[in-house]
């Protein structure tokens, strides 16, 4: 049994918000039945501009309902510049916390906060204005970039202008909307890698493509013993914990304490994947086979 | 910014009023200890304590205990001879030392033949037999109901099979696999053939001396003994190696001081059960067949998984479309009610749904499986509670999902 908070436990013996908003403003809808969880979230803006109405449909857990029903509660009242700022930590400390296993919920409740807001502007057919978005992986919204992913092709490829990011990635090529904000990240990843800071970059999430991966074999020679033991911990703890929610993980390759790891079946195509491979399997790699690991998904 | 004035459902409003003591449908999980079977430990706990490997009355006295009990197991699954009955610490390493045990009396055999929806104590290990130990493993497929096709097992047995390990009654649906059938099939080609049948005994009659089988597994726990003690039948003659070595006891099969007091129980259990299998065939049938009947007709799009007829007298196994099944538990036990579910998000400590994808069911309806498991000690009353509180609990959970507009054009 699952230990859930009293208000975890309230907030799904009475939901509060159930239902879908009458001509709504803006409609946000993440997962599926496939992945066991998905939740569509539903808001109606007053005059002023803030949340009158949320409401929320939700297939899952109780922690997934109690999730979504404190989320309708938190942005109610608020402006979409202050809804915006709500992360899935906030949403699970609202709730008294959540199991470890369980922050999923909220991070699809975050999600789906993300995608009603996206939807909002786009039925006003207008870019999403990147302030709102600023925690969260999309960047650029024409082409749906995350912030990670223009991050990451920065890093690996040491790109120095927008042209470059726009040339790798897309971000960028739409609207402009996000000129300003890929600057500014290619500001920091460079202050990172003059600095020297490069190698220990681990954000809240990577995808890289196997063309990106370092070339070779599955690891070197003299890292056999480590890899032995993150086999091992795939073997007996990863693996069997992923393939009880339908999906998989394998070693891709491993460098510099750097696991290269490939999600197979249900987990490959599931929204909450980064919460996967950060929240879980790099905890579990750094807890019992070096603190230095770094896990990136391979695409 | 939390609004107090926003709608809220109360999901368990207008319940009937809780039981006056939990309803426990999770038989298949673990059972509870009969009365008698406590009763008939504690003296073991107490002043009956000595080793039954000791040169004095202490040590007789336990001695002789351990030895009726293993008459009262021999018993239960017509064992020509007691010495035939290795104790272990229960259904898991009963497996563990059939398969490893025998692999390792048949060194040059590196094959072994299973199914896909093996108990975790099974199938965990011949993955890792696979993975670790250099091993190859054969999984056979079931059907949509659960069922094993026959030439399967016949295609799968190899020259160099050392074992095949197949389940009597499946611990999720309760689907029963034609033991006897698998056992000529793979007597003929003579190869060693072990039945878990952990979740079949005391639950239907076993009859060893006339099986094909060379290994059995049973667990004391599933059948109102205690956790912590099973026992492994291996018919004479069989070549088993040990996995637990550093002592005599169990004729070399299982070193280690017997769990005497759990013996004793897992003995007086199995006599128990032995003289109320008529009661599990015709009572606790009854009781699942009328839980069963009233539920699928009282929820709409509700679908029993599994053959209905080639079953466990005890277990039902329904998904409930459109909802997830931790919630149905959660609101169960609100209501006093003890279920379990092939759900992704309950595996943290109940059966994964692996059982049920080897069927072939969707995902979209195994999320909303429950599994009700009864015993000898479940009551009609309960049943009845049980259909009167699940209706709404599912139709309140329903309003919840987006899904539910699905359920028009399903």
């Amino acid at each position: 049994m699952w230990n859930y908070s009293d208000k975890v436990l309230d907030h799904f013996m009475n939901p509060r918000n159930v239902g879908e908003v009458e001509n709504p403003d803006g409609v946000g809808e993440v997962g599926s039945m496939a992945c066991g969880d998905a939740l569509r979230l539903s808001f109606r803006l007053d005059a002023a501009g803030r949340i009158a109405e949320a409401k929320f449909q939700t297939f899952g857990c109780g922690s997934a309902i109690a999730s979504s029903s404190v989320l309708t509660e938190m942005i109610k009242g608020r402006t979409l510049e202050e809804a915006a700022v709500i992360t899935n930590e906030d949403i699970a400390k609202e709730l008294d916390g959540l199991p470890r296993e369980k922050m999923h919920c909220s991070v699809m409740g975050r999600e789906a906060l993300e995608a009603a807001m996206i939807d909002y502007y786009q039925r006003l057919g207008r870019g999403v204005p990147c302030n709102l978005l600023k925690q969260d992986s999309i960047l650029c919204n024409c082409f749906q970039v995350t912030k990670q992913v223009v991050k990451d092709a920065i890093m690996s490829h040491r790109l120095e202008t927008i042209e470059d990011v726009t040339s790798y990635t897309k971000a960028g090529g739409g609207c402009t909307e996000c000129h300003h904000d890929i600057q500014d990240l290619l500001r920091d990843c460079w202050d990172k890698i003059e600095s020297g800071q490069a190698g220990q970059e681990t954000g809240p999430g990577q995808l890289v493509q196997l063309s990106e991966m370092p070339a070779g074999p599955i690891y070197a020679a003299e890292d056999q013993e480590i890899v032995a033991k993150i086999e091992e911990l795939f073997d007996q703890e990863i693996s069997v914990a992923l393939r009880n929610d339908g999906g998989d993980i394998e070693l891709v390759r491993f460098r510099d304490n750097q696991v290269f790891v490939r999600l197979t079946g249900a987990c490959a195509a599931c929204r909450a994947s980064q919460a996967t491979i950060k929240g879980y399997v790099e905890a579990q790699l750094r807890e019992f086979v070096n603190p230095d690991i770094a896990v990136i998904e391979v695409e | 910014m939390a609004q107090e004035s926003s709608p809220r459902l109360n999901l368990m409003e207008g319940m009937p009023p809780l039981p006056d003591k939990g309803i426990y449908f999770d038989n298949n999980a673990t059972t509870p200890v009969a009365e008698e079977v406590i009763q008939e430990m504690l003296p073991f706990l107490r002043e009956h304590f000595g080793n039954p490997s000791s040169m004095h009355g202490f040590g007789a006295r336990s001695g002789s205990a351990v030895a009726t009990a293993r008459e009262q197991i021999a018993t239960l699954l017509g064992a020509d001879q007691t010495s035939e009955l290795v104790f272990t610490g229960g259904g898991s390493e009963s497996d563990n030392l059939a398969i490893v045990g025998t692999l390792q009396a048949y060194p040059d055999r590196k094959h072994v033949v299973t199914t896909e929806v093996e108990h975790p104590a099974v199938l965990g290990l011949c993955r890792d037999l696979e993975k670790r130990r250099g091993y190859d493993v054969t999984y056979l497929k079931v059907d949509g109901q659960g069922r094993l096709d026959l030439d399967q097992v016949r295609d799968a047995v190899r020259d160099d099979t050392a074992i095949v390990s197949i389940m009597m009654a499946n611990n999720e649906t309760g689907v029963l696999f034609d033991s006897e059938a698998i056992g000529a099939i793979v007597k003929e080609k003579g190869v060693v053939y072990h039945i878990d049948a952990v979740q079949a005994a005391g639950k239907l009659p076993l009859d060893v001396r006339n099986s094909s089988c060379d290994l059995l597994s049973i667990s004391g726990h599933k059948l109102h003994a205690p956790k912590g003690v099973g026992a492994l039948y291996v018919r004479k003659g069989t070549k088993i190696r040990p996995l637990i070595v550093g002592g005599h006891q169990e004729r070399g099969r299982r070193a280690g001081t017997e769990n005497v007091a759990g013996i004793v129980g897992f003995g007086l259990a199995c006599q128990l059960a032995g003289q109320n299998l008529t009661q599990e065939k015709v009572q606790v049938r009854a009781l699942r067949d009328r839980l069963e009947e009233k539920l699928l007709a009282a929820i709409p799009d509700s679908q029993l998984n599994g053959d209905s007829e080639h079953r466990l007298p005890n277990t039902t196994n329904i998904s409930y479309q459109y909802i997830e099944g931790e919630g149905i538990l959660l609101l169960l036990d609100r209501a006093g009610v003890a279920a379990s579910s092939g759900s992704a998000c309950t595996s943290g400590n109940l059966e994964p749904s692996h059982v049920l994808r080897a069927m072939g069911i969707p995902f979209t309806q195994a999320h909303g499986s429950i599994r009700f498991s009864l015993s000898r000690y479940n009551t009609q009353d309960e049943v009845d509670y049980v259909t009167e509180v699940l209706p709404p609990i599912i139709e309140r959970l329903r309003m919840i999902t987006p899904f539910n507009a699905l359920r028009a054009t399903f």
